[in-house]
């Protein structure tokens, strides 16, 4: 098989590199700070709620805002994967999703996956500890707003781009023991797919 | 030995936080609070005037009133580099005060200043702020009656 390696000796745009990973190996400078993305984040919904007129509508530019980012990540873990591989099956995309693209984006896999029981067609990834809700309060009477749309419009990008289409939208449940701190309300991203993708699902298996 | 009051000035001295810490804390009614922050300020502002030594360069020019101490209560005052004011009071003798201060202001940092929803300069009413507070100072208190302490 003829395989591309990546071209890290030869890239001197700082676009072409990860961010802080000047060829190194260290962890430590191939993440980026906590604080450096909450700040940027912070400023990205205060932009957006300057130029909105309801929560619903915050929560669809947040999710606009991720939507390219998932389909950027997805070309960009695909072109890392050895053979360019492609995930065709259901479960094995939502897995991929949930675990590997969670891994590099966030460091570590989702929480949980789940199957929603009285829908076929829903299943609802459980992080419990969002970054993008690390620092956030949301007042009393933005009554339901999730900051974590970003990361559900990242997810619909990675499906959508990956050929199965599907809404998603971010809800913050609260945690039934209180264990406080860190947190007492976990992010569940509930994600609907399109019929035809189910109907296609069902062909293949 | 338990904290009283906190309470946070900013830098043009309006009052943008304040809660009691423990059962102990006399009640003050919000209008009350308004004006000790304000006089707070003012007093601090004095205080930095009247500091009849100045070091070279001007390096304690924001020196300003950093402890009060008075038969029934300490007050200890913490002012950043952005002007505002974290303010504790608790009773005569209680340690660690200005460790304290400097973890609120941490919180601070991580609680407030990252949250979209909180404007710079107004009153602070980030949840994660206050249970972080609260876990912070029910850590120290038991710190502090775990350990054998030395004035008493």
């Amino acid at each position: 098989m003829n395989r591309l390696s990546a071209p890290t000796s030869i890239s001197v745009n700082i676009l072409d590199r990860p961010i802080g990973g000047r060829g190194s190996r260290s962890t430590s400078e191939q993440t980026v700070s906590l604080s450096m993305f909450s700040y940027l984040y912070s400023e990205i919904v205060q932009y957006h709620q300057n130029r909105v007129d309801s929560i619903s509508e915050l929560e669809r530019k947040l999710e606009a805002t991720g939507y390219g980012v998932g389909l950027r990540v997805l070309e960009l873990l695909t072109f890392r994967t050895k053979d360019y591989t492609r995930e065709t099956s259901l479960m094995n995309m939502l897995q991929f999703v949930s675990t590997t693209a969670w891994k590099s984006l966030f460091g570590k896999a989702a929480d949980s996956l789940e199957r929603s029981i009285d829908h076929a067609d829903e299943y609802m990834i459980v992080d419990y500890a969002p970054i993008t809700s690390t620092f956030v309060s949301v007042p009393a009477d933005f009554g339901g707003l999730s900051v974590d749309a970003y990361i559900s419009g990242m997810i619909g990008g990675m499906l959508d781009g990956a050929g199965f289409p599907a809404r998603v939208t971010a809800h913050s449940v609260a945690l039934e023991d209180v264990v406080l701190p860190p947190r007492k309300e976990k992010a569940v991203f509930l994600v609907k797919f399109a019929a035809s993708v189910l109907e296609r699902d069902a062909h293949l298996s | 030995m338990v904290f009283l009051h906190l309470f946070v000035v900013n830098r043009s001295g309006g009052l943008i936080h304040h809660r009691h810490l423990s059962n102990k804390a006399p009640k003050i009614g919000t209008n009350e609070w308004l004006r000790i922050g304000s006089t707070f300020h003012s007093l601090h502002a004095i205080a930095a005037e009247a500091s009849p030594v100045r070091l070279p360069g001007g390096k304690n020019s924001n020196d300003g009133i950093e402890e009060m101490v008075t038969g029934g209560m300490v007050l200890r005052s913490f002012q950043t580099r952005t002007g505002i004011k974290f303010v504790l009071t608790a009773e005569p003798q209680t340690p660690d005060l200005g460790q304290v201060l400097k973890e609120i202001y941490v919180l601070y940092t991580e609680c407030v200043l990252k949250d979209p929803f909180y404007e710079l300069e107004m009153p602070i009413r980030s949840e994660l702020f206050v249970h972080a507070v609260d876990a912070l100072v029910e850590r120290v208190q038991n710190a502090v009656s775990i350990s054998p302490t030395k004035h008493r």
